[in-house]
């Protein structure tokens, strides 16, 4: 029987509570934003008792179904103010699943400045003291853990920013090969740290197989599925080669590569941190081009790369982290990117946000561009540490560009903008704008269709078709967040007919439920409004769907175009 | 006329990076496509200067055309 997990942290009590019957047949995003929306107030200090952070695995998750292993977190983001759901690799989604465990709410903050570790087991939970591992950053606290009890212990922690509540903070979770995965945007490592939660380990024994309501429908429907996610040469043979970076050359050669703090729109020496060229390097040195983050993928677009003696480096080194500091920040020594990248991992702060803030920093003239030495230097010694130099930095893009007095600060809602320049890609543009989640281009993926002409083909440098198409992928990619899914499945469900259908019959046959495309993508609709309608209430008005002002007023090379959308334009996306 | 080639990804092996070639004039993007035996397709994206240009697309002498197969990530 399934349950949901209260976790009181000011009178130190967990609760098992049933799920209501209104919650059955939700998971992930759809759970995490129904839960925070019925539960959190809006106008509630993101760090504060009041707000509450909520684990959900997908729907799917802990079921044979592939590439189904993601948790959504969500809480009020102390980085947006807004509704936030962040979701994540690893071993623990499948754990929770099979474990039973639809949600855990953890609510309330201790009365004292004690630090806790929250032990899940399927008795319920514990709280262990936290007191030796304070301190410690999250490869450490993975080791203490696989230490204390083996390396199936599931673990979920932060780092010092975390624990010093820094608004990039990331929540890291333990991946099936010991390293890290993180719930990275929107700052949830620092609603962790507000609550005086250092880590979460999660020991599963006991814990059986999710049950199945219509075991043959579900088995046949996941054929289907995985059948697709391996014919279509993006998820069956693209990703598994050369990973998500393989984007830098496609992004450079249409001129839509952010370079120098969203300068430019090519970058001069993309090839040195291409997807073509990590994979040669990879290869080369002997280190690992697939890999997944968590068990049942099978699409593998991780890596491990190692340094030229074969040592491990890092792993899911993704194409949003290697441009934010191959090329939007000018380090052009994908070694030092590498370091980097692990660098974030181990302090537990989101590789984008820490990316995108490194370039305003650069801007600001706190960094030399390009200086990836001093760049990890920074991150272990300054961010790592919470020096005052590092909280500035560490609170996030926005919080760099205020201290400094710069104008050309991207972010919307406070988030920062990632690897797609929206004046020459205009869709992603839209989707930076009307997120509920702030800047995220995960939220609505129009580079598909822009770009990579998955899905069809909208012109990304016209307006027309733009604000349609990113309405369209924002409401299925909430659907697509609540089954636990890698959104990767996304590329087969747009170009092969049978997948998208398989995907809801999957989840149909998991809760032994009737369940149409209809009623899937309305179920994304729906939640999608939701999370709008508390932003709203949370004080949000259109007005904060708009970009940065400095890219209507810079024209980006080689089209040199900029953003034109009125604020009407960019408000029809709501109409639905 | 001289095209300038550009090939990424999958489409690298066995063949170049880049590499300026002759062809006839008036070739198309699918005739630069079969002269280097890449099925219709396993192309995903044509660009020139920037811009997607389709299969039928009339090359024109001294043009860049960078040629992709499907790839994603994001």
């Amino acid at each position: 029987m399934d349950k949901i997990l209260r976790v009181n942290m000011t009178d130190l009590t967990c609760k098992v509570e049933p799920v209501p019957a209104e919650f059955a047949t939700l998971g992930g995003r759809a759970l995490t934003s129904t839960i925070v929306a019925a539960e959190v107030p809006p106008t509630c200090h993101a760090l504060g008792p009041n707000n509450k952070l909520v684990f959900a695995p997908g729907m799917l998750s802990g079921t044979p179904a592939a590439n189904s292993g993601r948790m959504s977190a969500g809480a009020k983001s102390p980085l947006t103010g807004t509704i936030k759901e962040s979701n994540s690799g690893g071993t623990t989604a499948q754990q929770f699943a099979k474990m039973g465990i639809k949600a855990m709410i953890v609510e309330g903050m201790p009365k004292d400045d004690k630090w806790y570790r929250l032990h899940v087991t399927m008795d319920g939970v514990t709280f262990e003291d936290a007191s030796g591992l304070v301190g410690k950053q999250n490869f450490d606290v993975i080791d203490a853990m696989n230490e204390k009890y083996d390396k199936k212990i599931g673990v979920m922690t932060i780092g010092l920013p975390g624990e010093n509540r820094l608004a990039s903070a990331n929540i890291s979770v333990k991946d099936p090969d010991q390293k890290i995965r993180s719930h990275g945007r929107g700052g949830l490592g620092a609603v962790m740290g507000s609550k005086q939660i250092k880590c979460i380990t999660v020991d599963a024994a006991g814990a059986g197989k999710v049950e199945i309501g219509d075991p043959e429908k579900f088995r046949a429907a996941a054929k289907v599925f995985a059948k697709g996610m391996l014919d279509h040469p993006v998820s069956g043979e693209g990703l598994p080669t050369y990973g998500t970076n393989v984007l830098i050359n496609i992004l450079n050669e249409a001129g839509g590569l952010p370079t120098k703090n969203f300068k430019y729109g090519t970058c001069e020496h993309h090839d040195k941190v291409s997807g073509e060229t990590m994979y040669d390097t990879i290869v080369k040195r002997g280190g690992k081009h697939k890999h997944g983050c968590h068990a049942g993928c099978i699409i593998q677009c991780s890596q491990e790369y190692v340094d030229e003696s074969g040592a491990y480096i890092t792993s899911g080194f993704e194409y949003e982290t290697v441009w934010g500091l191959g090329i939007n920040c000018l380090i052009e020594n994908l070694d030092d990117c590498a370091r980097i990248d692990n660098a974030m991992d181990n302090i537990g702060i989101d590789s984008i946000e820490g990316a995108v803030l490194i370039a305003v920093a650069m801007e600001a003239g706190v960094i030399p561009w390009g200086d990836g030495k001093e760049t990890l230097r920074v991150m272990n010694e300054e961010i790592g540490k919470c020096t005052p130099l590092g909280r500035i930095l560490g609170n996030g893009t926005a919080s760099v560009g205020q201290a400094y007095g710069l104008t050309r600060v991207p972010v919307v809602k406070g988030q920062g903008i990632p690897a797609y320049d929206p004046r020459s890609v205009k869709g992603i543009g839209i989707t930076y704008a009307t997120s509920t989640q702030g800047a995220d281009h995960t939220a609505g993926y129009s580079i598909a269709t822009n770009i990579l002409k998955v899905g069809g083909f909208v012109d990304p440098l016209q307006k027309e078709g733009q604000v349609e198409l990113s309405r369209n992928l924002q409401i299925a990619t909430t659907a697509v967040d609540s089954t636990g899914m890698c959104l990767f499945v996304a590329f087969p469900c747009l170009d092969i007919p049978e997948v998208m259908p398989a995907l809801v019959d999957m989840c149909a046959a998991r809760f032994g439920v009737e369940m149409s495309v209809d009623d899937f993508v309305g179920m994304g609709s729906k939640i999608l409004k939701m999370e709008k309608e508390w932003n709203t209430k949370a004080g949000f008005t259109n007005e904060d769907d708009r970009l940065p002002e400095f890219f209507e007023l810079e024209p980006i090379p080689p089209h040199n175009v900029v953003w034109d959308f009125t604020g009407e334009e960019i408000d029809e996306l709501w109409n639905f | 006329m001289k095209i300038t080639v550009k090939l990424f990804a999958g489409f690298r092996d066995n063949r170049f990076k880049a590499a300026e070639q002759e062809y006839p004039d008036a070739a198309t993007v699918g005739d630069i496509l079969t002269a280097l035996d890449i099925k219709g397709p396993e192309l995903g994206v044509a660009l020139i200067n920037g811009r997607h240009v389709p299969p039928e697309h009339v090359l024109e002498d001294g043009q860049t055309l960078s040629l992709f197969p499907k790839v994603g990530g994001g």
